[in-house]
């Protein structure tokens, strides 16, 4: 067989998923192809087992506040025999932030989810130790979720008063 | 020695499956504990010496990195990515660099490009040093680690000829650098490649011909490569299992594809075979950085960044004297350029793995989200579930030969 590139396995993917790969891109040469949370499993199964992406590189999570109010869960995965890269998108609403957990494919993934989960609040459907890792455990918010401001907007030790402003 | 991993639990503590009346001990170790390489806490339940299990706490030097860098303009950023990894800190901000310049499609100049790569594996080397001289202090040899020392002053002697600062250098700029290597930097490192490989072989015989450390290191916290695959290990521990994954032969940068260099690997994956893979990576940084020598000599000289005015902040003495520069210094700062909507990922590297940018830009001033790829944070994973059934002086050892940098662990 050839070596694989991004438009075979395009080919292969939408032949095994048809319809569920909804849109596909290739920002600067890495094929990035979108899919829904009921198939991310499949699809990320599908690559790890048959088209030899054993290679999970990062998850992480984007929020899209404007429109829908949606995060989108990234997956990169990385085919090391005939290097290749792919990036796997699942978008979910902010309402009910859950998608199931990969780290039934890769035990790696357990660290990038709880950090995910830190940051953004996604419930890895699961997952078998979801708690925070970065931020302390009492925290109330997900703080990379747009909507929180990076200083604390109550803060009065930052006033311009203090400073002769 | 201890045994084998056979099976890799999950990160969980387990402290309540075993019986009460074992009277297993929990030892905190750490935050802070001279053993551990850095702020992070692993609670450990043993019988005796042994560990039963564990669990990994982390986060506490967590700064904020990806929420601080959707807020600041690109070259702002640079200063965020320097602490990051603090031994090894112009890498990451070679990387970062790179990505923005990927994004942008920014064509860097040849001669720029052989810099960065003289600077990048300088970086690897110091990084080499202490991660290989502190495994060599944990096992109970501190001569090595103070022989290495002095040439880690070296390379960093030069990095402040080369920008002004020492640990955490602010090194590169988008396009290029700030200012040209002048002659006493080539004079540098022309030195250290004449003295290093004398130092780096005596280092190398007083460990591995050492009865003592090859005894501490030799199949202690053994991984296979499926293993290491499994939690996505990366760099030269993935190396010293086997695996011949390297990003500069995969996804070549900074014109790595003309050099020529091996990559070292291992067959245990053990503490040893990591010690031997860093030890010949430095072997093969000199190589790399000979070679990148000889190349300069072959391209233009004084050329130090590319023609990218809307990009590259101009030299302050300029702003001060000429129009143009003040005009292109003010755009910049104010961020006034037109920037692509889209999104790459960027990876190098780094000297404990692949470290990966993944920037989402909407055309604004600041990057829409940017996301950090850490090797250490990856690396770190296994540590919790691999150190069952070890003794804690292996934990200490396998710990240290992961070369976990608390500040790319928590970012």
């Amino acid at each position: 067989m050839d070596k694989r590139d991004n438009q075979s396995l395009l080919a292969e993917l939408t032949d095994r998923f048809g319809t569920g790969i909804s849109r596909h891109e290739e920002p600067y040469g890495l094929l990035t192809i979108h899919t829904s949370k009921e198939l991310i499993l499949d699809v990320l199964a599908f690559l790890k087992e048959s088209a030899g992406f054993t290679y999970l590189t990062d998850i992480t999570a984007v929020h899209y506040p404007d429109g829908d109010n949606t995060f989108a869960i990234v997956y990169h995965v990385h085919n090391l025999l005939e290097n290749v890269r792919v990036r796997i998108k699942a978008s979910i609403p902010v309402s009910d932030p859950k998608i199931p957990s990969a780290t039934t494919l890769w035990a790696g993934a357990n660290w990038m989810e709880r950090e995910t989960y830190d940051f953004f609040g996604v419930q890895f459907e699961g997952h078998p130790d979801l708690r925070r890792i970065l931020n302390m455990d009492d925290l109330d918010v997900f703080p990379m979720r747009r909507e929180y401001p990076l200083e604390d907007p109550n803060r009065v030790d930052k006033r311009d008063f203090y400073f002769g402003r | 020695m201890s045994k084998p991993i056979t099976e890799l639990t999950s990160n969980r503590p387990v402290f309540e499956e075993h019986d009460p009346e074992e009277e297993l001990t929990t030892l905190n170790l750490g935050p802070t504990h001279p053993a551990t390489h850095g702020v992070f806490q692993n609670v450990l339940q043993i019988d005796g010496e042994r560990i039963i299990s564990g669990v990994s706490t982390i986060g506490y030097i967590h700064r904020a990195f990806e929420k601080i860098a959707e807020h600041r303009p690109f070259y702002q950023i640079t200063p965020l990515t320097d602490r990051l990894n603090y031994c090894s800190a112009p890498i990451n901000n070679m990387g970062w660099h790179m990505t923005v310049e990927k994004l942008l499609e920014i064509e860097i100049p040849k001669r720029v490009q052989y810099m960065r790569v003289i600077v990048m594996e300088l970086a690897r080397i110091a990084d080499h040093i202490i991660c290989n001289g502190i495994l060599g202090v944990d096992t109970g040899a501190f001569s090595g680690f103070l022989y290495l020392m002095q040439e880690r002053e070296f390379i960093y002697e030069i990095f402040e000829e080369i920008c002004g600062a020492r640990l955490t250098t602010n090194i590169g700029r988008i396009g290029g650098f700030e200012r040209d290597f002048n002659e006493i930097a080539f004079t540098k490192i022309d030195e250290f490649l004449k003295r290093f490989p004398a130092v780096l072989s005596e280092f190398q015989e007083l460990f591995t011909r050492n009865r003592i450390f090859i005894e501490r290191t030799s199949n202690v916290a053994a991984v296979t490569p499926e293993q290491a695959l499994n939690y996505s290990w990366s760099g030269p521990i993935l190396r010293a299992t086997g695996v011949d994954y390297d990003v500069r032969a995969m996804a070549p940068y900074c014109s790595y594809e003309e050099f020529e260099f091996d990559i070292p690997v291992g067959t245990n994956g053990d503490v040893y075979d990591r010690f031997m893979v860093r030890n010949e990576e430095m072997t093969q940084s000199m190589r790399i950085i000979e070679q990148a020598i000889e190349k300069i000599k072959g391209e233009p000289a004084g050329v130090f960044h590319a023609d990218v005015p809307e990009f590259y902040l101009p030299p302050k003495e300029q702003v001060y004297t000429n129009m143009e520069a003040l005009i292109y210094h003010f755009k910049i700062v104010m961020g006034e350029w037109e920037t692509p909507k889209s999104e790459v990922y960027h990876a190098v590297e780094g000297a404990n793995g692949e470290l990966g940018f993944y920037l989402i830009h909407d055309g604004g001033r600041t990057p829409y989200r940017l996301h950090f790829r850490r090797p250490s944070f990856i690396n770190y994973q296994m540590f919790a579930p691999m150190s069952s059934g070890m003794l804690i002086s292996d934990a200490i050892i396998n710990m240290s030969s992961l070369n976990v940098i608390a500040g790319e662990l928590d970012a």
